[in-house]
């Protein structure tokens, strides 16, 4: 089959690769229809995440159809079109049992602090991913479901990762009527964020980034104000003034570990790898937000130290509130809500990739080239 | 100017707010939302899972494992398994130090380096070398709008852009400055054995 492979640092090409098998009596093969590269997906990209091994396929986020099911499978038959969450859990352990499916204990013998994710490095288990024409979903009684008739394959696609992390992380903020919320970051996860915001009843909604087409996209998508940091001097000072210097009630981190805005935290982080994330978004989220208020981290940061101000957030008496988002538990209350017609979720695809070109695709995702928001990429045979 | 207790003057009344977003308010009460509270009370049976641990997938070659677990966990991936000198790195840090170290991840981080090192040079002797130019992507910017897309727009991103070629190219010039002076050295050695010889 063909299959994006990594090659080290910032280089990616598409190789013919063994079709996956089933490896336990209760995987599933499903030949993907469409995948979607994720903002996440670069960190790997750039080499930050610990144990990523030349030879691994990326991709946490696709759609397709079951081609073959393991002799265990009760829940799924061959010709179903499922979505796949990009969480791959027992449904069983300590934390499955508590929705905490994001943290299973049995998918990932790499760490114990990460659960296990598709094509995401060996730190999360050592799965090979769906930016490939055909992928092992593990567990299939457990995580896939059937995509409803009524949903296009474009908005299933960023049901598996894209919006239900963004609406979790506006859960995380434990969001009131009338609050202020600011989020970093107007990629795919911050304008989601933004968008499920006022679903909680948000009084205010102010997006931050330095990309103009990304904030207009949150102008118009998610109904919010916008700051573009790059015209400020000092970005914490603009969030105080525009909240009577009180600061935001609830501040999203929708950014992780590749943030801009302080050079030397970046290029520590992102180019010499030698902290987990840039925590350019958290400390600024830590320092925008009121004393006693929330911070909600959707972003993601790798699991080397990083210089975070957490005095700041001590002394503030924050609560700050994380995890990698349970997809599943989102799927019943979102699909509601696409179906209320509240908002498409494929409305912030912008780019649409042939896997051949997949190489294509990650250089102008990570150079942010051709107003890129969100590219999906799309197997010959699809 | 003073200390201002009124609270956020700019916003909007949530009457204006219903009026103007679709959906404004939906998910107003926390019963509504899927994610509260953090923690449930599921059965397995809930989740789809008609057991209370996985079946244990076959152990078809010995699978490295963080020593904070008791045991490999049932479930695991099989994508490229240690090899070389990098799977010796990666296995010395996954067997002596527990995720809470910073030793463990570093070591990890070096294993990449070096697996990426170890893959490049494979691929040379293979029917398909690396090609820098064609798998880093670069042949899009005229496609894609490079320039237009960088300059001019006020993007922070342009400040440290310029290294990634460098981080891109920096192994290759190493390698062959290494590889250059190997040769050097070797043909000064077989030059001086000649004239001891003569």
């Amino acid at each position: 089959m063909r299959a994006m492979v990594y090659r080290g640092p910032y280089k990616v090409r598409v190789e013919e690769k063994d079709r996956p098998r089933i490896e336990h009596p209760n995987d599933a093969i499903v030949r993907v229809t469409a995948a979607a590269i994720c903002g996440s997906d670069l960190h790997l990209y750039h080499g930050m995440i610990p144990d990523t091994r030349v030879g691994m396929t990326f991709g946490h986020e696709f759609v397709g159809e079951v081609v073959e099911v393991g002799p265990s499978v009760e829940r799924l038959k061959v010709g179903d079109r499922v979505m796949v969450p990009f969480n791959i859990y027992c449904g069983s352990c300590y934390f499955c049992v508590r929705g905490l499916f994001s943290n299973c204990h049995n998918v990932n013998p790499n760490a114990t602090a990460v659960g296990g994710i598709y094509g995401y490095s060996h730190t999360s288990g050592g799965y090979d991913g769906g930016q490939a024409e055909y992928v092992r979903v593990p567990l299939a009684d457990v995580g896939p479901s059937v995509i409803p008739d009524w949903l296009d394959e474009r908005d299933a696609v960023l049901l598996t990762d894209a919006l239900p992390t963004g609406y979790f992380g506006a859960q995380l903020g434990d969001i009131a009527e009338g609050d202020t919320v600011v989020v970093f970051g107007a990629g795919p996860v911050g304008l989601f964020a933004a968008r499920s915001a006022w679903l909680m009843g948000a009084g205010r909604v102010i997006v931050v980034d330095h990309l103009e087409y990304r904030l207009e996209k949150a102008r118009d998508f998610a109904h919010a104000e916008t700051v573009n940091f790059t015209e400020l001097d000092d970005v914490v000072v603009e969030m105080k003034r525009t909240t009577d210097w009180l600061g935001a009630d609830v501040v999203i981190d929708a950014v992780g570990a590749e943030a801009d805005g302080n050079f030397l935290q970046h290029v520590t982080s992102a180019k010499f790898k030698l902290q987990g994330g840039s925590p350019v978004a958290l400390n600024w989220a830590i320092d925008s937000v009121r004393k006693g208020g929330t911070v909600s981290v959707v972003g993601a940061y790798g699991p080397i130290f990083s210089a975070v101000k957490f005095g700041d957030a001590m002394n503030k008496g924050l609560t700050i509130r994380t995890n990698q988002c349970p997809v599943k538990r989102q799927w019943p209350r979102l699909l509601e809500h696409i179906r209320a017609g509240y908002f498409k979720p494929s409305d912030i695809i912008t780019h649409e990739i042939p896997l051949e070109h997949i190489t294509e695709g990650y250089h102008m995702f990570s150079a942010k080239l051709d107003n890129c928001i969100k590219p999906i990429v799309v197997p010959s045979a699809a | 100017m003073p200390y201002n207790a009124e609270p956020h003057l700019r916003r909007p009344s949530s009457e204006a707010l219903r009026e103007r977003i679709p959906g404004w308010g939906a998910d107003l009460d926390p019963a509504d939302r899927p994610s509260v509270p953090r923690e449930l009370n599921l059965t397995p049976e809930d989740n789809g899972a008609h057991w209370d641990v996985p079946e244990r997938q076959p152990e078809l070659e010995p699978r490295e494992r963080s020593i904070e677990h008791g045991m490999l966990p049932p479930v695991f991936g099989t994508v490229a398994p240690l090899r070389g000198l990098s799977g010796a790195i990666r296995r010395y840090a996954y067997e002596n130090y527990s995720e809470a170290r910073a030793a463990h991840w570093l070591l990890l981080v070096l294993g990449d380096r070096v697996d990426a090192g170890e893959q490049h040079l494979r691929s040379l002797a293979s029917t398909r070398p690396d090609n820098p130019i064609t798998q880093t992507g670069v042949l899009s910017e005229g496609r894609r709008h490079g320039v237009a897309s960088r300059f001019g727009v006020g993007r922070a991103d342009t400040a440290h852009q310029w290294m990634d070629p460098v981080i891109v190219a920096a192994p290759w010039v190493v390698t062959a400055i290494g590889i250059g002076l190997l040769v050097r050295g070797a043909r000064r050695t077989a030059s001086s054995e000649r004239v001891q010889t003569e």
